[in-house]
This record gives C-alpha cells, structure tokens and sequence, in this order.
C-alpha cells in the first residue's frame, strides 16, 4: 500500500535551481555567523553569487541546453519541473539579485547591515520558485509560507522605526489570516477529490462535476478559498487593504523586492492551482471553468480600485503600492482566460510574459524610490520628485522610463505584458474585462505621467543619490525594461513553449 | 461511528470563530491566537476527511502535520513582532490592524 | 455510538466537574477564616517575596519559549519516522539525517545570536 521512495526518485536534478538557492541560503546563515559585522558585503556578494549561480542553472534549462534529472517529475511527484517551473524561476531569481543589489547601500547608510537580510530574502525567493514548480497542493501551501514569512520579517526589518515594525505585523496578521483560508480551501478540495496532487485533482475533479455529487460544493468552497488566500498574496481586491499600508512602511527596497516577488509566487501558484488542478471545473459542458466569472469579476475591481484609488495618492510609494494593486488586476485577467479550454496554455503564456515584464519595470521603480529616501525615510512624497531631471538626468530618465512601461507605452516591456494579457483576455471572449483594462490604462497614464512631468518640468528640490549598486540595479531594470520592450520576440520566445501539461 | 459531517461541522465552527476572532479582537495575541484557530479547524478537515475516506493513504495526515509546523513558525514569528512593537510602545493593542473592518 | 454510550460521556462529565469542586465548596464552608497579612501575600514557594509580583518577565524568557516551540515543532517528523523505522530503511534514515542537519544548522544560529545565553 506504501512504498518507500528510492533516491532516484527524488529527481533532485530537476530541481537543481531551488535545491541549490535553499542549500545556499542554509549555508549562508551559519557562514554569515563567522563574517564580523563590519564586513558584511561579503555576506551581500556571496548572496548576489548563490543567487547567480541559481539563475545561470535556470537558464541553461531553460535554454534546454543542459537537461538536470529525468523527467518533470521529482520529489514523488510533488515538484514540476516544466517549462513554466523554468520562467517562474528566472524572473524569481531577476527579482532577487536586483533586491539584493537595491538594498545593500540603503542597508548600509541606516546602519541595519545584517546578513539576515540577504538569508531571508534568498528564502523567500526560493518559495516564490517552488510555488511556480508545485505540483501537490501541499507546496502550494509550503511554499506560500516560505515566500510569506521572510517577507512578514523582512518588512519589520527597519526597527525599532515604529512604520516599519507596524507594516510588519499587518502584514503578518493579515497575511496569516489569509492562509488560514488558503489551508481551509485546500482540505476542503482535498475533502472532494480524496487527494492533493494537482493532476489527480484534476482528474477527480472531471469526476465530481460529472457525478454531481455534493462534493461539488466543497470544491466550490473550496475553490473559493483558496482564490481569497492567493488573492491575498497578490493583493487583489477585496484582500488589497493591507498593501498601500505595509509598503509604505515597510523599508524601500524590502518593497522593491517583495512587490514583485510576491506577485511572482502568487500568480504562478493561481496558474498552477486553477488553470493546472481545477481547469476541469466545468458545470455546464461546453462553458468555461465556474471559477471563471469569479476571476474576471476580480479583476475588473482591483483595476478600477487600483487605478482610480492611485490617482489622489501624495506619497509616491503608497501611489506605486495602488500601482501594483493595479497591475495585480491586469494579470487576474489572463488567469480568468485559463478557464476557456484550450486556452489554459496561452493564458499562462501571457502571466509568465506579463511578470517578467513587470519585475524589471517595478523594481526599477521602487529602486529609484530608494536613491531618493532620505535616512530617516522621509522625502518620498511626490513634491519630492520636482526638478528631479535637472539634478540627476539619468535617474530621472530611468524613472520616466519605469512610468512609461508602467502605463503601457509601446516600445517599453509593459505594453508586451499588457498585449499578450489583452490578447488572451480577447481569445477568452472575457471583453468586458479586456476594455476594462484598456479604459483604466489610459486613467492610469495621469499619474504615471505626472511623476514624468513633475521631474522634468517643475522647479523643485528634488534630489537623490546612487551609490554603485543601487546605479546597477537601476540601470539593468532600465535596459531590461527597454530592450524586453523593443524586442517583443524575446520574451514571447521564451514562453512560448509553456504548457500546463495535462490542462489542453 | 461519528458521522463525517459532525467533524465537518466542528471545523466549520472552529474556523468561524476563528474568523470572527480576527475581525472582532484589538489584540494582537488574540488576533494571532483566532488564526490558529483557524488553521486547526482545516487541520480537523484534513483529518477527518483522510479517516473517512482514505484511510488507507497517509496524505491528510502528513499534510496535518505540516499545517502543525507552519503554524508554529508563524506563532514563533508573530510573537517575536508582536515583542518587538510591545517593547517600543508599551502595548499591543492592533488598533491599526482594523483594516478589514471597513 | 449508540445512546447508552453517551449516557457515559455524560456521566463523565459530570464527575469531572463535581471531583474539583467538592473541595472549593466544602473548604469555603468548613475551613476556619482567619486572615493575617503573611496569608495573604502571593504564594511564591514558600518564600516571601521581595518586591512587586506582577513584574514583566525577561524578554529573554520570550526567545528561549520561541526557540523550544520551534525544535519542540519538529518532533512532529521525527515521530512518524522513528514508528516506521524498520519498514522504511536506509532511505529515510539519509531523509531524517538531512532534516536533523538543517534543524542543527538552525541551533547553531541561535547558539551563536548568543539566544541560550542567560546574561545579555
């Protein structure tokens, strides 16, 4: 009835990128132990390397250049290491080398220069890859909290700042509030399907539809709840209120970081949950997923809400936290699209383009946030931003050029995301959500483009200061932002080839 | 034997209580203390679901067991923030934690 | 379970209540009342108490109970493993070793951080 797995079943190969990033992340911890606390830039590179080391891995696999284990499979099934698991894991990884390059200087002029910082960021980011590479709804959950919990820690990291420790506890209390759901929902599921695998959960959930037993209600609960826990962690409306708050606390570049990392792990745990486990959650044969009209609806809130919300915003973090509420909404919608069969693969296609896009594009912004804040966290608001572009040109151009992609502007990596979303949305019939999503774009172009005017055409004091790292970060999120937009093919290359397997 | 819906029906209960226990308490602890609530109640779900209709499988139960110590990292870093605020400020009341109750 | 049986459930219960508070009321009947200050002081004991007694305790009392709860958590995958020990063989056991290895990097840390020390 049980067999014991062998160590060639673990697969550890396949998930090479993950293992090692936590491998190193455990080794850090005792080495940082060992590195005097003035020294601490150690820590920080060998961070930024383990993080590298990761990455090149992701990349020669994702290339296929190199094939790491036999099959997808690994972990008795628990871990997928598929063509999605590949992206989720690069624009994780982009996200954590540029976090950790955003935060070091800002670490070290508030004197909060702890190796800590680094450790739990690369845990964190080894969570958001193992929510793209779940395949069992228990690393669903597992992974959530390893991407949660650093972040709840990293968010009261400024202390004893009395913003930053109150971020971290509403974060923290909301957050675990939210899994609380996510774990509800998920043993209801398991309740109906008798199983947490996502592709027997699939299979079994075909079966309950066709029965119409009533364990098709605990797997609409079921489905329901887990929909409010992820939601959370995207910040979705309803579950948006603690976002505005906890990323104007929480220090600059901790948001920089999670902001998209969090974005990252929870769009692609919904892909991997509906579009993969519960795409066969059809009521009516012929129609598109129940869940469908759920996410759409979702979607169009959080758009309005984020965007009209965003427009009355003075201080420029909460206005980029509404932001992201925002571009939260833009991406539920290529999620909704998973629900029309047939379209589950495009529809993941269009997330996975959308993130990446995204992640250089808001870190970049949140990055140049960073160069502007004070020590004592202030100088964030948007006044700070006048006459910014006479002072620091390049900067200033950086941060229009982040604004740019943000709206939607061709030729930046944004308009790719929003097109492929937009497409989807087209192909899925969702059009109400798609003119939706144009309509609260062209709202969002006033405030993204008043922080462009306000820095090129207003007298003011605005200043900043960009010290190495932080001018490389800013510079790569910049380029990559640019160069993914004039050049659409290599972000559609690269997802070209995503399938959720069993889902078409 | 205990019918399956009973335990279902504790859960739900629990997870209830739980629930409103957030939206309703100040207090931080007791915030924290709702959340565990709710993570037992699907702790039961798991269970009972596994007793009643798998048991021959041990997925439920090791998935209970995961839940356990999840939880207790949540608690261990929960508490660890909630000590640090009460240490600055000499109280922990959430007030600042009624987000939800809009 | 059949009526019969929660007819014990019931009785149980009621024992369980009447046991402990036979002796409360009883005493408050029985129990001669003289009260004088040493009686009254907070029982800490037997040894009288010098100052406050509703002192904070040491945060320090907070991460030594943090840091047990979290090792003490871990027995939770250690117990099912040592139970099946003899069916799951050489496999587990390198499992098991992995996960120790990981709880003692983590002793390590707090050893470290100086959290078991006393003095700080």
């Amino acid at each position: 009835m049980f067999e014991v797995p062998s160590l060639s079943d673990l697969n550890v190969g396949a998930t090479l990128p993950v293992t090692l990033l936590a491998l190193g992340a455990c080794v850090l911890l005792v080495v940082d132990l060992f590195i005097p606390r003035e020294r601490k830039s150690i820590t920080a590179w060998l961070t930024a390397i383990g993080i590298g080391v990761s990455l090149v891995f992701s990349l020669l696999s994702l290339s296929g250049a190199v094939e790491f284990g036999s099959g997808e499979l690994a972990f008795s099934d628990m871990y997928r290491a598929d063509r999605l698991t590949d992206t989720i894991n690069v624009a994780a990884l982009i996200t954590a080398l540029l976090g950790v390059m955003v935060a070091y200087d800002y670490l070290e002029r508030t004197r909060l220069q702890r190796g800590e910082y680094y450790i739990l960021l690369m845990f964190s980011a080894a969570g958001a890859m193992l929510m793209g590479a779940a395949n069992d709804l228990v690393i669903v959950f597992i992974a959530l909290e390893l991407l949660s919990i650093p972040l709840y820690i990293l968010s009261g990291f400024r202390r004893p700042q009395e913003a930053s420790e109150e971020s971290a506890m509403k974060y923290f209390l909301l957050g675990a509030f939210a899994s609380g759901f996510l774990i509800y929902g998920i043993a209801l599921i398991y309740g109906a399907t008798g199983t947490t695998n996502l592709p027997e959960v699939w299979d079994a959930v075909a079966g309950v539809v066709a029965e119409d037993s009533a364990a098709k209600f605990l797997v609409m609960i079921g489905a329901g709840l887990v929909l409010a826990g992820l939601g959370f962690k995207v910040a979705a409306v309803p579950f948006h209120m603690w976002t505005p708050d906890v990323y104007q606390g929480a220090p600059t570049p901790v948001v920089a970081y999670m902001s998209v990392a969090a974005k990252i792990g929870g769009f692609a745990a919904l892909v991997r949950v509906f579009g993969m486990g519960l795409s066969t959650f059809v009521l009516e044969s012929g129609a598109p997923a129940a869940w469908q009209d759920t996410i759409w609806l979702v979607a169009v809130l959080t758009m309005l809400l984020g965007n009209v919300v965003a427009i009355v915003q003075s201080d420029l973090k909460r206005l980029l936290a509404y932001s992201t509420i925002a571009h939260a909404g833009y991406i539920l919608i290529a999620v909704a699209a998973a629900g029309t069969a047939g379209l589950e693969d495009t529809a993941a296609q269009a997330v996975v383009i959308y993130l990446i896009a995204y992640a250089f594009t808001n870190a970049g912004a949140f990055a140049v946030i960073t160069a502007m804040e004070k020590d004592d966290a202030s100088n964030t608001s948007l006044d700070a931003l006048r006459g910014l572009a006479s002072r620091c040109p390049w900067l200033a151009a950086a941060m229009a050029v982040f604004m740019l992609s943000l709206t939607g502007i061709p030729l930046t990596a944004g308009f790719v995301g929003k097109w492929f979303v937009f497409k989807v949305a087209l192909q899925a019939d969702l059009v109400a959500a798609a003119v939706v999503g144009v309509l609260t774009s062209a709202v969002s172009a006033y405030y993204y483009l008043r922080v462009v005017w306000m820095m090129y055409f207003e007298e003011g004091e605005g200043d900043a200061a960009t010290p190495p790292a932080l001018a490389w970060a800013i510079g790569v999120a910049a380029v990559g932002t640019l160069v993914l937009g004039a050049l659409p093919y290599l972000l559609s290359d690269m997802a070209r080839e995503i399938t959720l397997a069993f889902g078409g | 034997m205990v019918p399956l819906w009973m335990y279902l029906l504790v859960a739900a209960g629990l997870f209830s209580i739980g629930m409103y226990g957030v939206l309703a308490r100040r207090n931080a602890i007791a915030i924290l203390m709702s959340i565990e609530l709710m993570l037992n109640a699907a702790n039961i779900n798991l269970v009972a679901f596994w007793r009643y209709n798998q048991p021959a499988q041990v997925g439920g139960q090791v998935f209970a067991a995961f839940v356990f110590v999840v939880a207790a990292a949540e608690v261990a870093v929960g508490l660890a923030l909630i000590i640090n605020i009460y240490r600055q400020r000499r109280s922990v009341v959430a007030d600042d934690v009624d987000l939800l109750k809009w | 379970m059949t009526v019969n049986e929660w007819i014990f459930v019931g009785l149980f219960l009621a024992l369980a209540w009447l046991l402990p508070a036979t002796p409360i009321i009883l005493a408050k009947f029985l129990a001669p009342k003289r009260p004088n200050p040493i009686k009254q002081q907070v029982y800490e004991c037997g040894v009288e108490t010098t100052g406050n007694t509703w002192v904070q305790f040491r945060a320090q009392y907070y991460i030594y109970a943090l840091v047990f709860l979290l090792f003490d958590v871990e027995i939770v995958f250690l117990f099912p493993w040592a139970l099946a020990y003899n069916k799951l063989g050489l496999f587990a056991l390198f499992e098991v070793v992995v996960f120790i290895v990981l709880l003692v990097v983590a002793l390590l840390y707090t050893w470290r951080k100086r959290a078991l020390e006393w003095s700080s």
